[in-house]
Order: structure tokens, then sequence, then C-alpha cells
């Protein structure tokens, strides 16, 4: 085929990898503003759901920010934050792509927290550890494994989505594209397409591997479990929350 | 900020009134490629669900392989189709793209709403003479549709915010607004109102796809 001949051309320019609008540069720009988005966006969400979680409040709290958020265009919220006093640019995504990265990051380390088998939780009570050594000795601990889950999500999330900023005047690989669509430079849109879908897939299977890493041998089994089952929670309009994974969420909000 | 800046409110009535017209086009541009794209995805995933139901083994397959594409972002997804002049800067891209984000959803959740049709419903259809097809169409689709419909709902608000990533090749409904909002100089009660109404049409749909499922299930009522 042709143009994709022409996209693989553009791809081994040389010209094409070096200064600002090089390959490697805005790779490191997109990775740059999607690590920060998830970093703030737990800096909101963890100690809010650790919090909901002990406590076992806000459960439906948790359910209607992930509705909504469902309802809300991530180009709406980039655009949005680009033309407030931030002003466009990195620091106006890093904000927009941050609470995107809410919901996944506050479902899963709530849903972490109250899945905790309550008789542990019972136990560690009995020793006498008080409420703050419960949550940071037994239930935090439990929950690491929905918790990587979560934190993959809003990763693979943001950095799919951080390929949008360009079009509102934000850096990263989406830069490629969009300039691609400006000048009707066709091998160009393309290569931009494989290469920020690329960095997708990457950061996909990297963090698979860390939440694989981090999930004790007797989960694994559980997840794979859950996995086909966990349309359910898709299915049940209710909401309810015990059924909820990483892919349901990932099911949801990717794009 | 500079004293002599002009305002630039985030919201004013004036500008609804002078822009009713776009607006309205926006929207109805909007609702088209939403409703035509969810429709082909649920034409296109009913058969694909059905088929994985029978054959078990093909539901791994199709379910990865709308996983992965699941997977890669919008942008990129348009980015593969749009240079081909067959799509182009047209709407039947945004169309193509939508659908195929559509239809994970829709696959996974009609794939478990029939699997989790009680076995012993089906063994009792059967014992009064249910035939396949009678058991699919008048006991299974029925028990599955709930969890049918709810895949339905998702699907949908989800491609109402997704359509307005049409900008890229022209065609983004409200988003064309929110994207001329941004290019005329941070026109911030354009970007406000196309968003707010792109939000407010998501949840409109949502409602009415909940009003439905109510309607065509009335048994399941007295869950509540």
């Amino acid at each position: 085929m042709n143009l994709l001949n022409d996209a693989l051309l553009w791809l081994n320019d040389p010209l094409n990898w070096q200064g600002p609008k090089g390959v490697p540069h805005l790779t490191y720009e997109h990775l740059y503003i999607s690590f920060f988005a998830v970093f703030f966006g737990a800096l909101v969400a963890m100690p809010l759901a650790l919090w909901l979680g002990h406590t076992g409040r806000g459960g439906g709290f948790t359910v209607a920010i992930t509705n909504v958020s469902r309802a809300i265009p991530t180009l709406a919220l980039l655009t949005i934050f680009a033309a407030t006093a931030i002003g466009f640019g990195n620091r106006a995504t890093i904000v927009a792509l941050a609470v995107f990265a809410i919901p996944p990051l506050l479902t899963n380390t709530y849903v972490g927290i109250r899945e905790v088998d309550p008789d542990v939780v019972e136990a560690a009570r009995g020793m006498g550890l008080s409420g703050s050594a419960v949550l940071l000795r037994v239930e935090l601990p439990l929950a690491v494994p929905l918790i990587a889950a979560g934190v993959r999500t809003a990763a693979v999330q943001v950095v799919a989505t951080a390929g949008l900023a360009a079009i509102v005047g934000g850096g990263g690989l989406g830069v490629i594209i969009n300039d691609g669509f400006g000048q009707q430079d066709r091998p160009q849109i393309l290569a931009g397409g494989i290469l920020v879908a690329g960095l997708a897939l990457v950061v996909e299977g990297l963090l698979a591997l860390v939440q694989h890493r981090v999930t004790p041998g007797r989960d694994r089994g559980r997840l794979l479990r859950r996995r086909r089952t966990d349309a359910d929670a898709l299915g049940d309009p209710s909401g309810d929350l015990g059924h909820r994974t990483d892919d349901e969420e990932r099911a949801v909000t990717v794009p | 900020m500079a004293a002599d800046e002009p305002a630039n409110p985030w919201f004013t009535w004036q500008y609804v009134k002078d822009n009713s017209d776009d607006l309205k086009h926006a929207l109805i541009t909007h609702i088209e490629l939403t409703v035509v794209s969810v429709l082909i995805a649920i034409v296109i995933s009913f058969p694909l669900a059905l088929l994985c139901y029978r054959y078990r083994r093909l539901s791994g397959p199709v379910l990865g392989l709308t996983g992965v594409l699941y997977t890669i972002p919008s942008i990129a997804l348009f980015a593969f189709i749009a240079p081909f002049p067959v799509f182009g800067l047209r709407k039947r891209t945004v169309v193509f793209g939508l659908v195929l984000y559509a239809l994970l959803v829709l696959v996974r959740n009609m794939l478990v709403g029939l699997q989790n049709v009680p076995e012993d419903v089906r063994e009792s259809a059967r014992g009064m003479g249910y035939g396949r097809n009678r058991l699919l169409w008048k006991v299974e689709l029925p028990v599955a549709l709930p969890t049918i419909m709810a895949g339905v709902r998702v699907a949908t608000v989800s491609t109402v915010a997704l359509v307005t990533v049409g900008v890229l090749v022209g065609e983004g409904g409200l988003g064309q607004l929110i994207l001329r909002g941004f290019n005329n100089n941070f026109y911030r009660a354009e970007i406000l109102t196309a968003s707010v109404l792109t939000v407010a049409l998501g949840l409109t749909f949502d409602l009415l796809l909940a009003g439905a499922t109510r309607l065509m299930t009335p048994w399941s009522r007295r869950r509540t």
C-alpha cells in the first residue's frame, strides 16, 4: 500500500527525529504530561478513596463520579482549561488530564479497600490496632492489586487522551497528527497515528506487567475469573461497586 | 490579567441568542452522528454476540480483538482511517471510528447477559418444548435485556462524548463549536455552552434509554 509506505518513509526520515517537533522530544513531552497528570490525579483521588473506603461511606458518590465523567468529553475539558487563566499549553493539559485520571483511581482504590475481608479487619482491631493503623497496615497492603489496576487504567487512559491536547495547543505526540491534518500531509497523519497507538499499547503492556507483579499468585486467578464476569458491573445499572474491576473501567473510558 | 482586557465571560445569553442557528445545527449533527453510530454498532454486535454465545471458542478472540481496539486512542484511530481516500474528512470517518469503540461494550454486555440467564430457566423452557430459536427470542433475550440495555446506555453516553474528537476531520458536532471558540481567541462563552450542551445531550440519552429499559422490562420493576 502506497500510503502505508509513505508513512513508514516519514518515520524513517531522520529530519522527523530532531528538534522540538521531533519524535523523541514529543514522546518525552507526552510521557511527562501523562506522568504528572496521573500523579496529581492520584494526589487528589487516593486520600479521598482511602478515607471513603475505610469509613465505608461514599459508595454512591464514587459511582456518580464515574457515571458523570463518562459523559464529559475530554476535548471539552482540555479546551476549557486551556481557556482559563492557566493558559493553553502543557500546564492546562496536565490539569485537564488529572481530572480524568481521578475516577478510575478513586473507584479502584475505594473498591480495593472495601473488598478487604471483614474478618481480617476485625482481627486487626481485636489485636488493638488503631483506625489509621488498620488502614495503613492492613487494608492498604491488601488493596494494592486493585489500586495497581486503577493506576494502570488511569495511566493508559491519560496517555491515550494526551494525544488530543495537540488540538488545543498542547504538546505531545498528538502534535504530529494535528499538524498532519493541518498540512493535509496524509503520510504524516498515519505515522502519527502509529506512534500514538504504539505508545498507548507499550504503556498498557508495561503497566499490565507491573500489575501482575504486585498481585499475589492467589489473587491472579481471582482477577482472571472476574475478568470473565466483570461486565456484570456494566450490566447492573444500580452500580453495585462490588463487581467493578479495572476492565470494566477500561471498557468505558479509554478512547 | 491586564485591566484593559475585554470581558470574556464563561456564559452569556447573548451568545446563545446570537448563535442559536449554529448551536442548533451542531446539536443536530451531534445527535445524528451518535444515533447512526450506535445503531450500526448494535446491528453488528448482535450477530457477533450470538455467534460468541453459540460457539464459546469464538468469544475469546472476538472480545480480545475488540479489547485491543479499545486501547487504541481515538486520535490515533482517526489518524489511521482518515488518510485513506474512502474515508477522508467526512462524517463516515467519524461514524466508522465510533462504531468500533461502541462494539466492545455492546458485544460484551450482550454476551454476559445471555450467559447469565439461569440454567433453571433454560431447562424449564426446554421442558416446555421450546426449540433453540424460540428459547432465544422468547426466554434468553428478554431475560438478558436489562444487561444488554445497560451496555447500550454506556455505549451511547461514551459515543456522545467521543463525537467531539471528530473535529480532527471537521465533523465533530458540538466539538466544532468548542474548537471554534478556542481558535476564536478563547471565546469562553462558546466553549462552555457547547461543552455543557454535549454533557446534557449524553445525560438526556442516558435518561431516555433508562426509561425505555423500564418500559421494556416491566417484570424487573418490583426489584426495589
